[in-house]
């Protein structure tokens, strides 16, 4: 390997984006969870929730904070990196780029009032009735960001005429084939992966001896979320596989180690290769990946020998796709086992075995997604936009892209531990208890 | 219709909306830092502090509006200022991620770090002037193509005089708007003691700012001439009239009275000259390399941009109003007596 500027380039991207993801999946989940809790405290009446949106709001200024700087480094430095890439591609996508800033506009905005006013209005609803924008400005640009990746794997909307983009449509362009499925994954993503982290707080707090009725009523709420969000991934995550199957089959045999092209293919769960390009040491399941590409166990499922060598995707991006997938099982498994048996009376939910599963699931869903994104991403190389441009022939001429690699990298360490120090000093010295105290003396 | 003159006014405008707040922002960093090393801090910054964490994300935003758009409406931007600015760029966003994570950890997070307020006093300072440099360059003279290169010219940047000139006056702007601005929102807030401080904080600065704005006139005219001409001949009314504005803002500020209308005149005033300086600079967005009627997108998405940016407007515009109205124009809120 060798670090030339389209490589360091490559890093660089790929550095940025997996460090906003963290935040920006938050980002996009959080208003969801914060809009729940403070509808249920309303609604019931009840101090517990109303606290627990307030302090999931509190730690939500940190990460915002983070999302929104880091996402302003990836918005420049696309253009500093890939400059003939935001030149070319700048003529169709510039849209949805632009629609973003505006989510980003309202979002902005009704954060800012909704942090500031929580006993500013009379009625009770109002300042609920805050949330609303702000989520939907959160989940609408997530929609925009991701139809623009979307548009790199399956782009449309115009045609290439002597390297030129002419009879342009960005409408078109932005409603590409992987639009949908990408974005419902995406957005359902970022809700599960927020609700799995709150519930691993919550489970930490429990597993730590506080048992207390806050800790419990915010295990509940957040693992039943995480449990419905859940079964929304496997749906979407089905949707995204039968997509590729169906238009970008190369990414889905890379995937999958998936070589001919044949019905009834064999889902291969992990295993490795040997030097002559043999699958070993791999849990086969039959016909499994055909039922997953297309609903029948008889399928076609086009292999990975019919693209061209120098088109085909990295093989590692399997071990991604396959972490995501058993992450995705395991947030599900765990949330339904504690579901159930929190109805049983009988049984104890609270038991160490469950709360360490669902503590575990907080940080494995942020693997998932940085998994999942890796597979989105590498597995569309070597293009940049799939069958139009190369990544080799977008990237930025400057020989300094070592030095700002180095720079930037010291930037999110700085950035990654300020903001857990400041998220662990912010509820060390503010119990649940005494807040609750404080803020609600009369309660029953 | 002629879409790439609708695009580089709505761009430009959103840039002086970010000169204007991003300033407030920034001079509103130095002097929180200077009232702590002068042992003044409880008179002045809870009143910053009280405007700032509602507004400062809205900021960034504004930020990132002008160079998505300016990347839309005009692609070779991004191919000649990207391949160019890599290192200035990475620098300038390091600053603003610095000050923006490190006034968020301050300010919710634990309070009261002197080293933070000193980072975010710094930035304050330095980001205006590394972003200046951007419409520096625009100026041409510190780019070179060949063989399909991009080159900056980092030498003939650092030893211009047009150059300093302008990032001297950056600096100085910035003080002097938010200066005002804080003047007139203590006023508001009826906090004699952080009114009387800012106010000679603001008439500390008004003279810096015209001097240089003198040079960076001076400095422009060898450095550019055609461009000078053009702001001399064809638009001197504008900076004359971003002139008038100046003195009639500084006399009120002297006088102590009608802060609010101060505030309307020192923003009027860098109306005039923003907009005088931006249209003088046309035809050229990047001298000479990118013009305004050459290198503007193709006209599906020109018209998509205007279509999205009519209809997000129609969005923007009274969210907008209600955060001022609940942040800046609630005298309880500002008094501090709501929380
Ligand atoms: C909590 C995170 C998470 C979990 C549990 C899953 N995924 Fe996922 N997946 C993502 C997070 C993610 C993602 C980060 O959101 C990706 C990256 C790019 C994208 O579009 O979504 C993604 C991409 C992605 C792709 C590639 C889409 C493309 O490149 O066009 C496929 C085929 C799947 N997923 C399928 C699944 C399946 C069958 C799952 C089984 C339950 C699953 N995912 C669980
Ligand atoms: C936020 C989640 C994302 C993550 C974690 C991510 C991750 C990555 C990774 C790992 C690479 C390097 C691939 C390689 O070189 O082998 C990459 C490349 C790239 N990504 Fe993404 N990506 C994300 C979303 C996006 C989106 C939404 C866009 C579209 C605007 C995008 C644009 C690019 C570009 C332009 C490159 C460089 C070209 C390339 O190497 O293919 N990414 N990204
Ligand atoms: C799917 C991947 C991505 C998602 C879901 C996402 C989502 C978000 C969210 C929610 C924010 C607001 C910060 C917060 O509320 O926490 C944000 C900030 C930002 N993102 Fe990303 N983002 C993604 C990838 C990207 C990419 C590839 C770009 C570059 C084109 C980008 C550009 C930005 C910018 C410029 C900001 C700062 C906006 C501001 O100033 O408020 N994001 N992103």
């Amino acid at each position: 390997m060798e670090l030339d500027g389209v490589m360091l380039s490559r890093m660089l991207t790929a550095m940025t984006l997996m460090f906003h993801i963290i935040f920006a999946t938050i980002g996009v989940g959080m208003p969801v969870m914060i809009a729940i809790a403070e509808f249920i405290g309303i609604k019931r009446n009840d101090p517990y929730y109303l606290l627990m949106a307030r302090r999931w709001a509190r730690g939500y200024t940190i990460t915002v904070a983070v999302g929104v700087v880091t996402g302003t480094i990836i918005g420049l430095q696309l253009s500093l990196l890939w400059p003939s890439f935001m030149e070319v591609a700048g003529q169709i996508i510039a849209l949805p780029l632009f629609m973003e800033t505006f989510a980003f506009f309202f979002e902005a905005i009704f954060l800012g009032i909704y942090l500031y006013t929580w006993d500013r209005f009379k009625g009770k609803w109002t300042h609920w009735l805050l949330t609303i924008p702000v989520m939907i400005g959160s989940s609408a640009s997530a929609l925009f960001i991701t139809t623009v990746n979307a548009f790199m794997n399956t782009p449309q909307g115009f045609e290439l005429k002597d390297g030129e983009m002419i009879n342009i449509d960005p409408i078109a362009a932005m409603l590409n084939p992987a639009m949908p499925s990408k974005v419902l994954h995406v957005v359902a993503t970022s809700y599960v992966t927020s609700a799995a982290i709150l519930a691993a707080i919550a489970a930490f707090a429990i597993l730590k001896g506080r048992r207390g009725q806050y800790e419990q009523k915010a295990l509940r709420l957040t693992v039943a979320c995480t449990f419905v969000f859940s079964l929304l991934i496997s749906i979407t995550g089905d949707i995204s596989a039968k997509f590729l199957a169906d238009v970008q089959p190369e990414k889905l045999a890379a995937a999958e180690w998936h070589f001919e092209t044949e019905k009834g293919a064999d889902l291969i769960f992990f295993g490795t290769l040997n030097e002559d390009g043999e699958i070993e040491n791999e849990i086969r399941i039959p016909k499994v990946l055909s039922f997953l590409a297309g609903n029948s166990f008889e399928t076609e499922v086009i292999g990975l020998n019919e693209t061209p060598e120098d088109e085909r995707p990295p093989l590692w991006i399997h071990y991604m796709f396959d972490t995501m997938v058993s992450i995705g099982m395991f947030l599900m498994a765990t949330s339904t086992i504690f579901v159930l048996m929190d109805r049983v009376k009988k049984w104890n939910a609270l038991n160490k075995p469950l709360l360490l599963a669902i503590l575990a699931s907080g940080p494995l869903a942020m693997v998932a997604i940085e998994a999942g994104w890796i597979l989105a991403e590498v597995g569309r190389q070597p293009w940049i936009m799939r069958g139009y441009m190369k990544v080799a022939e977008a990237a930025t001429t400057s020989d300094s892209v070592g030095l700002t690699f180095v720079l930037f990298a010291l930037l999110y360490l700085v950035l990654g531990i300020m903001a857990v120090v400041v998220l662990i000093k912010m509820f060390k010295n503010s119990p649940a208890e005494v807040e609750l105290e404080k803020r609600f003396p009369n309660r029953g | 219709m002629n879409y790439e003159l609708i695009g580089i006014t709505v761009l430009w405008t959103f840039l002086y909306g970010y000169l204007i707040v991003a300033s407030i922002d920034f001079g509103a960093g130095f002097f929180a830092y200077y009232a702590r090393i002068k042992k003044k801090d409880h008179l002045i910054n809870d009143l910053i502090s009280r405007y700032l964490s509602p507004v400062w994300e809205v900021t960034n935003v504004f930020f990132v509006f002008f160079f998505v758009g300016i990347v839309g409406f005009f692609p070779a931007t991004a191919y000649y200022y990207g391949t160019a600015l890599l290192i200035p760029g990475s620098v300038a966003l390091i600053l603003i991620a610095i000050r923006g994570s490190f006034y968020a950890f301050n300010n919710y997070g634990s309070r009261d770090s002197t080293f933070y307020l000193f980072l975010y006093g710094a930035t304050g300072l330095l980001i205006p002037a590394s972003l200046s440099t951007a419409l520096t360059i625009s100026e041409g003279g510190f780019l070179d193509e060949s063989d399909g290169n991009v080159v900056f010219l980092a030498n003939e940047l650092f030893t211009s005089p047009y150059s300093w000139s302008v990032v001297f006056l950056s600096i100085v702007s910035v003080l002097f708007i938010s200066a005002t601005f804080l003047t007139y929102y203590a006023d508001r807030a009826d906090d004699q003691q952080a009114r009387k401080t800012l106010r000679q904080f603001a008439l500390f600065w008004s003279m810096p700012t015209i001097v240089a704005s003198l040079l960076v006139f001076m400095s422009l005219q060898m450095h550019n001439p055609d461009h000078y001409d053009k702001a001399v001949t064809e638009y001197w009314w504008m900076f004359g009239l971003s002139l008038v504005c100046f003195g009639l803002a500084s006399w009120f500020i002297y006088v102590e009275r009608h802060y609010g209308t101060a505030f309307i005149m020192v923003m009027l005033q860098f109306f005039f000259a923003f907009f005088g300086y931006g249209a003088s600079h046309l035809p050229y967005i990047l001298y000479p390399y990118i013009t305004l009627h050459e290198n503007v997108t193709n006209e599906a998405m020109a018209l998509a941009l205007v279509t999205a940016f009519i209809l997000g407007l129609l969005l923007l515009v009274p969210s907008l109003f209600l955060l001022m109205r609940l942040f800046l124009f609630d005298a309880d809120y500002v008094k501090g007596k709501k929380k």
